[in-house]
């Protein structure tokens, strides 16, 4: 780590500090709705990102495998149910969570690894919707559609981590912390040979690489951020029930991880801060009802417009242009191609 | 092998069922109804499906918007068939309508993002996401079903002994008209398609198109019109599906996104792009779907993913899927 901290740019430095301030100068509601909320969206998202940005793998799984984990929470730790409960110490709990977090994402991948494109999107989305149906279905382990409740996480130090403020660090903490490790993750080794696989499969298994492991172990990686997402959405909801890991949840993601921007991890932050914000205040421009007409339509605009999503937008506007990549730059062709 | 199961079929649905078979499998009345009901079924996923497995054949566009296509169709098919108590009317303006929107989504959204795979299924998503909302504000959440004509409503009594008395009489198996001319139906597209494909000058550009576009279109053939009109016609399917499914079955909001998993899951097991596959598919899943339903209620669902996530572990192009 030649340089380490010092080689951070500046910028950084100033929005953490931002982020760290507030807390301090907004309302509750503003601290734990909006920041905290769309930072756990963000984490969720983030995994996908990286799965999709640099393995070039769009995984629609990312809500199942957060589910699968969280619903770990209930199921080991403590709920107010009467349904499991086996009341693990809070340390082990989540350290379970995580496993089944990671290596549920780690078999997913090694299905998914042999496919590629909307086939990818595709086994995915069928494992997504299983657990889904599983859990809706099963009473004895997941407690079926009721699901779980009074879901807490540990009071240590004294502090009661649920309320507002103190939330709002721990999930910074989590977002500044896996933001890191992804940009690490990114510049490693890994992360190099990992983007040669997105880029062309055949060449780096020419090369000696093992493709296969490679996207099995950036499956688990994903794995372990969506669950630490997870875990912190259980927290932040209470609860957990089927309908908080469904078809429309995945969707939700989706949208934020491509509003933001799929191809640097500050996209997904943004995305779901942008979705935060639709969702709390478009209520008062239009009628609530009406809520996935707009996100939709939002969406639309940026999947037809910008590509690289609202990260495309601030680059190609912003004030540091630098050169795009191809398919930013030129707003797709009228020509009457056959490619 | 195959002999071997097909004579095995015949038995469980001609024969009178001993009792040592019942107590393995229930009561035939459910065995025998559960596999027609599989039947109907298959030929509404093939329906939906084969325009699904078409469009992507052609043109490798994925297109999510499919299952809006078909809950749209269906909604307007029954404004239409309700103003003039036509049904066969409503079936057409369905067609029709969706054709019409298949054509335009071709033509503004998938002839300027071609070959960029991930933008298509996005674009499509947020359409479908906008289409349900939509369709949610204008159709509300009432649940509608289509009046069969006349002539096929009630059920028929069919050639298949369910039980004896005891009095030695036999006690006939009855099945839901329409829900046999569903099955009618969908083999008739099915046989049509086959005819279209193989048969005329349109199909042999179409079949040449999925082999090679680039050759095609240097051979002097509109290209684009083509690809404009296997789409009208995909979507078309889509619409006359829902008219069809929602007289077997009914429309709400919701059947949208189920449909569009249902033709997914048929053509990644068949096979995308492969029109036969498209119906081994549709069989298979319809099968597992209601043979889940019907002995083991509480899983059944999870079966027919179970199923996609096999094939596409083991055999990743589909049952009958090329190496595209």
């Amino acid at each position: 780590m030649n340089g380490g901290l010092a080689r951070i740019e500046s910028g950084w430095w100033i929005l953490l500090a931002a982020l760290m301030v507030f807390p301090l100068v907004a309302t509750e509601f503003l601290t734990l709705q909006v920041g905290a909320y769309a930072m756990i969206l963000g984490i969720l998202a983030l995994s996908l990102m990286w799965l999709a940005g640099y393995g070039g793998m769009v995984s629609l799984a990312q809500v199942a495998i957060a589910g699968l984990g969280a619903y770990m929470l209930p199921i080991l730790g403590t709920n107010t149910q009467d349904v499991m409960g086996l009341g693990w110490p809070w340390w082990l709990t989540i350290l379970a969570a995580l496993a089944v977090s990671i290596g549920f994402a780690a078999f997913i991948g090694a299905v998914a690894a042999r496919t590629e494109g909307i086939y990818t999107l595709m086994i995915t989305l069928a494992f997504s919707v299983v657990v889904f149906y599983f859990a809706r279905q099963n009473y004895t382990l997941f407690n079926g559609f009721t699901g779980f409740a009074g879901i807490e996480p540990p009071a240590l130090f004294g502090v009661r981590w649920r309320d507002p403020v103190p939330f709002y660090y721990l999930v910074l903490a989590f977002a500044v912390g896996l933001y890191a490790l992804v940009t690490y993750a990114s510049r490693s080794t890994f992360g190099l040979s990992l983007q040669g696989v997105r880029d062309n499969p055949r060449r780096l298994r020419a090369l000696g690489f093992n493709v296969t492991a490679h996207r099995v172990f950036a499956f688990a990686l994903s794995g372990f951020i969506a669950g630490v997402g997870g875990i912190l959405l259980v927290w932040f909801n209470g609860r957990i029930a089927p309908s908080s890991i469904g078809i429309d949840i995945t969707i939700d993601l989706l949208v934020i991880a491509v509003i933001g921007g799929l191809r640097l991890p500050i996209g997904p932050f943004i995305g779901a801060l942008a979705f935060v914000l639709l969702d709390n205040f478009a209520i008062d421009l239009i009628n609530r009802e009406r809520f996935n007409t707009v996100i939709g339509i939002v969406f639309l605009l940026i999947v037809y417009f910008s590509p690289d999503g609202l990260l495309g937008l601030w680059k190609r506007f912003g004030p540091t242009v630098r050169p795009l990549k191809r398919r930013a730059a030129s707003p797709a062709p009228m020509a009457e191609s056959t490619e | 092998m195959g002999t071997a199961l097909a004579a095995a079929l015949a038995y469980l649905i001609f024969a009178v069922w001993p009792d040592w078979l019942i107590d393995l499998l229930g009561r035939k009345k459910t065995f025998v109804n559960t596999l027609l009901n599989g039947l109907t079924l298959a030929g509404l996923y093939f329906l939906v499906a084969s325009g699904f497995t078409l469009v992507f054949g052609l043109m490798r566009n994925v297109n999510l918007a499919h299952g809006s296509m078909y809950l749209l169709g269906a909604y307007i098919g029954y404004e239409a068939a309700s103003a003039t108590g036509n049904w066969f009317f409503g079936a057409a303006v369905a067609f029709l309508a969706m054709a019409v929107a298949g054509a335009a989504l071709q033509v503004l959204v998938f002839r300027h993002m071609q070959g960029d795979d991930l933008r298509q299924t996005l674009v499509t998503i947020g359409i479908s996401i906008v289409a349900a909302d939509l369709m949610l504000a204008i159709w509300t959440g009432t649940t509608y079903q289509f009046e069969p004509p006349a002539w096929l409503f009630g059920t028929v009594e069919l050639p298949i002994i369910s039980v004896i008395k005891s009095s030695g009489e036999a006690v006939m198996i009855k099945f839901p008209a329409y829900r046999l001319t569903v099955l009618g139906v969908a083999v008739a597209i099915g046989v049509a398609l086959w005819m279209f494909l193989n048969r005329t000058h349109v199909g042999m550009m179409v079949r040449a198109g999925v082999d090679d576009r680039e050759m095609l279109a240097v051979s002097g053939v509109n290209v684009q019109l083509v690809f404009a009109l296997v789409f009208a016609l995909g979507a078309g399917l889509a619409g006359f599906a829902g008219v069809i499914g929602g007289t077997a079955l009914s429309i709400a909001p919701g059947e949208d996104v189920r449909y569009l998993l249902a033709s997914l899951i048929v053509v990644i097991v068949g096979g995308m792009g492969s029109i036969p596959g498209a119906a081994v598919g549709a069989l298979l899943i319809a099968m597992a779907e209601q043979f889940g339903l019907a002995y083991f209620p509480t899983y059944g669902v999870v079966l027919t993913f179970v199923i996609m996530i096999v094939v596409l572990a083991v055999k990743p192009q589909g049952l009958m899927g090329g190496s595209a």
